[in-house]
């Protein structure tokens, strides 16, 4: 499917009007495009004001400066109805709605498409089991949302979304409350999303591995910085990502994509089985280690098989371990 | 659709009980006989049941129902299942609009009485909305409602203070509650109030159940936010000023009813909740105008004497049971 451009934003400013017509700003200038088809994932830490812009977006809050277009319409010509067909959102907002069933909540995502009375009709009716349907939770319909996981409460606000018709989707956070699968589910179902209906979907997230691993487009928004925007590999290789969690204590390995604490690394060489030299590498990072091209200069591990490692320490010697814990035990004994 | 019509059985049996049974005994057969017109009896036997019981039930009945829905417009737009007109202070507001009326200005008539109401009820509604903002926590922002009743209570007191016993005479017996004060020819008066307040809010059932997801979820559902909840506010001064005006502050009624309606109907889809609610609100304050009267004895007890007896127990019963109640979480 073709990719659109659906909402971008020029020289935008976002914050807060305070009393007296001063002005908190939180940025001053950002130049953003969103394109349909996309999960486009905008990263940041705590009081980057990841939710200020989310919420300037879909025009909760008012800009500062500059210019929001949707669908190449500027975002203030549109009506409060009209915006509410185009730009959906699942919020962080505690609701009161344990009380209603699953279909009914789905079914308020109808509201701008109904009449007075919210009266459904049959093609409402539709809607809204395609919805369900989307995010798999068809057979909890007639339950209460009280009684659903926080999962399976966020598939439910992400199929009222659906319902809602929108093409445009911002999620606040939706992976914050979750467990390690719910997380995935969640993203997975995003992309398939924006693949199978072509949206464009923007969320926020401190989940730095799901938006490396999911996400099509990452938004890196810092207080002092310009806003940076790419795919995520490119982020990482260009040191976008490095230099954009620089901190005491913290540095973004490039090799892993993961956060680590930046120890004094000792080289140790892995290479063999693709599998199990990967995850080598993994306990050798968490152990202080740096995984390298195995050299002579140093001890290296070779990989044959899971049950099956040979470790060569510097001086010649050579071990053997038939497990990742054992190997870890020949280095903290015999390394140097 | 069945729970809708059980509850309007029992509302008819009521109504029924309510023309029926009173502090004077009048044989259940003279009493039908009287409703059809062919009693030949004491003129005083018809009197009582067409004068007296008939509007009092007819009162009962729509002053139950707009303080129940005021109740449940509170707690769906505050978001707070223990609000209710009387622990908001607005009752009190009311209260105090009309101690104003009748202690400094003598006024009688019954649209003064509802207007100055109103204007009391509206008055605390604006302070208390401006707290909302302010103070996020449930229980916090509750308790600022009841200071708001003790400063409007605190107020009405001193107003006594300064004015003549008459006067005080006249709005203490006001402000026992109850259903008797409103006779044949003030009925239609109080009754277009609270059937315009009632209407008012099956207009609003859409928004409402938007407004369960909260008001940023609402408003990207397209609602009008600001103008919803002006027509809300709106709609709950006009019901509880109402019922206030002609009645009597009457406690309890509209914090507990939408409870029995939310837990009856085993819902919070303002669809269904809305026509039960008014419906239970109904029932429960003609139940209470029947457990007025002393058997044996003809004199009545004061309103808000039964009312807290049937609502505080379903109040605590919520509380301790929230965590299994949907509703609630």
């Amino acid at each position: 499917m073709k990719q659109q451009i659906t909402l971008s934003a020029f020289n935008l400013g976002i914050g807060y009007r305070l009393r007296g017509g001063k002005e908190k700003v939180i940025h001053p200038n950002l130049n953003l495009q969103l394109y349909s088809g996309q999960v486009t994932c905008l990263l940041g830490m705590n009081g980057a004001g990841k939710s200020t812009l989310l919420r300037t977006l879909c025009r909760f809050q008012p800009s500062l400066s500059g210019e929001i277009e949707i669908m190449g319409k500027p975002i203030n010509l549109f009506t409060q109805s009209e915006l509410s067909l185009t730009v959906g959102v699942v919020l962080t907002e505690k609701t009161n709605a344990g009380g209603i069933t699953v279909f009914e909540l789905v079914s308020l995502g109808r509201h701008p498409h109904t009449g007075f009375f919210g009266q459904l009709k049959e093609e409402d009716y539709k809607i809204i089991s395609a919805s369900l349907d989307a995010v798999g939770i068809t057979h909890k319909s007639d339950t209460y949302i009280s009684e659903l996981s926080d999962g399976e409460r966020q598939k439910v606000m992400i199929a009222k979304v659906l319902a809602q018709e929108c093409p445009i989707i911002v999620l606040d956070e939706p992976t914050a409350f979750l467990d390690v699968t719910s997380r995935i589910e969640i993203m997975i179902l995003l992309r398939k999303l924006a693949k199978e209906q072509n949206k464009s979907i923007l969320l926020s997230t401190h989940d730095l591995d799901l938006a490396i691993q999911m996400g099509d487009c990452l938004w890196l928004q810092s207080r002092d910085n310009p806003m940076k925007r790419g795919v995520p590999e490119d982020l990482i290789l260009d040191n976008s990502l490095e230099s954009f969690f620089r901190k005491d204590g913290i540095v973004f390995d490039r090799t892993t994509g993961k956060l680590s604490s930046p120890l004094s690394k000792i080289p140790v060489g892995v290479e063999g089985d693709f599998n199990t030299s990967y995850w080598a590498g993994n306990a050798l990072t968490r152990e202080g280690y740096l995984p390298s091209t195995p050299s002579a200069d140093y001890t290296s591990i070779k990989c044959v098989s899971p049950t099956e490692i040979e470790i060569k320490y510097a001086n010649g010697t050579v071990g053997h371990a038939c497990s990742i814990e054992e190997m870890l035990k020949c280095l903290t004994n015999r390394i140097l | 659709m069945k729970k809708q019509i059980f509850l309007g059985i029992i509302l008819l049996l009521l109504f029924a009980c309510n023309l029926a049974y009173g502090s004077l005994s009048i044989p259940l057969k003279s009493v039908i006989e009287i409703l059809f017109g062919s009693f030949e009896g004491k003129q005083t036997w018809a009197q009582i049941v067409l004068q007296s019981r008939l509007p009092q039930a007819v009162t009962a009945l729509l002053a139950g129902s707009s303080l129940a829905i005021s109740g449940l417009l509170l707690q769906t737009l505050f978001k707070n299942p223990l609000a209710g007109p009387s622990i908001l202070g607005i009752s009190d507001g009311a209260n105090l609009g009309v101690a104003i009326a009748m202690i400094y200005f003598s006024v009688g008539s019954y649209v003064t009485t509802i207007l100055s109401a109103f204007a009391g009820a509206a008055v605390v509604l604006i302070i208390i909305i401006y707290f909302s903002k302010k103070v996020q926590n449930n229980v916090m922002f509750l308790i600022i409602g009841i200071m708001m009743g003790y400063l409007a209570s605190s107020v009405i007191s001193i107003l006594n203070y300064h004015a003549s016993a008459d006067k005080v005479h006249q709005y203490v017996m006001w402000g026992m509650g109850d259903f008797s004060g409103v006779s044949l020819e003030k009925l239609p008066y109080f009754a277009s109030f609270a059937i315009a307040g009632l209407i008012l809010s099956l207009l609003l059932i859409k928004p409402l159940n938007a407004l369960l997801l909260g008001e940023t979820y609402a408003a990207n559902l397209g609602v009008k936010i600001k103008s919803t909840r002006i027509l809300i506010l709106l709609c709950t001064g006009l019901l509880t000023a109402t019922a206030t005006a002609f009645c009597g502050p009457i406690s309890f009624i509209g914090l507990a009813v939408p409870h029995i309606a939310r837990l009856t109907l085993g819902s919070s889809n303002h669809k269904q909740l809305v026509p039960v609610t008014i419906l239970a609100g109904g029932c429960v304050a003609l139940l209470c105008n029947l457990l007025t009267v002393v058997p044996g004895s003809n004199s009545v007890l004061p309103l808000n004497a039964i009312t807290p007896i049937i609502g505080a127990p379903i109040i605590i019963y919520v509380i301790v049971n929230r965590k299994n109640i949907q509703y609630f979480n």
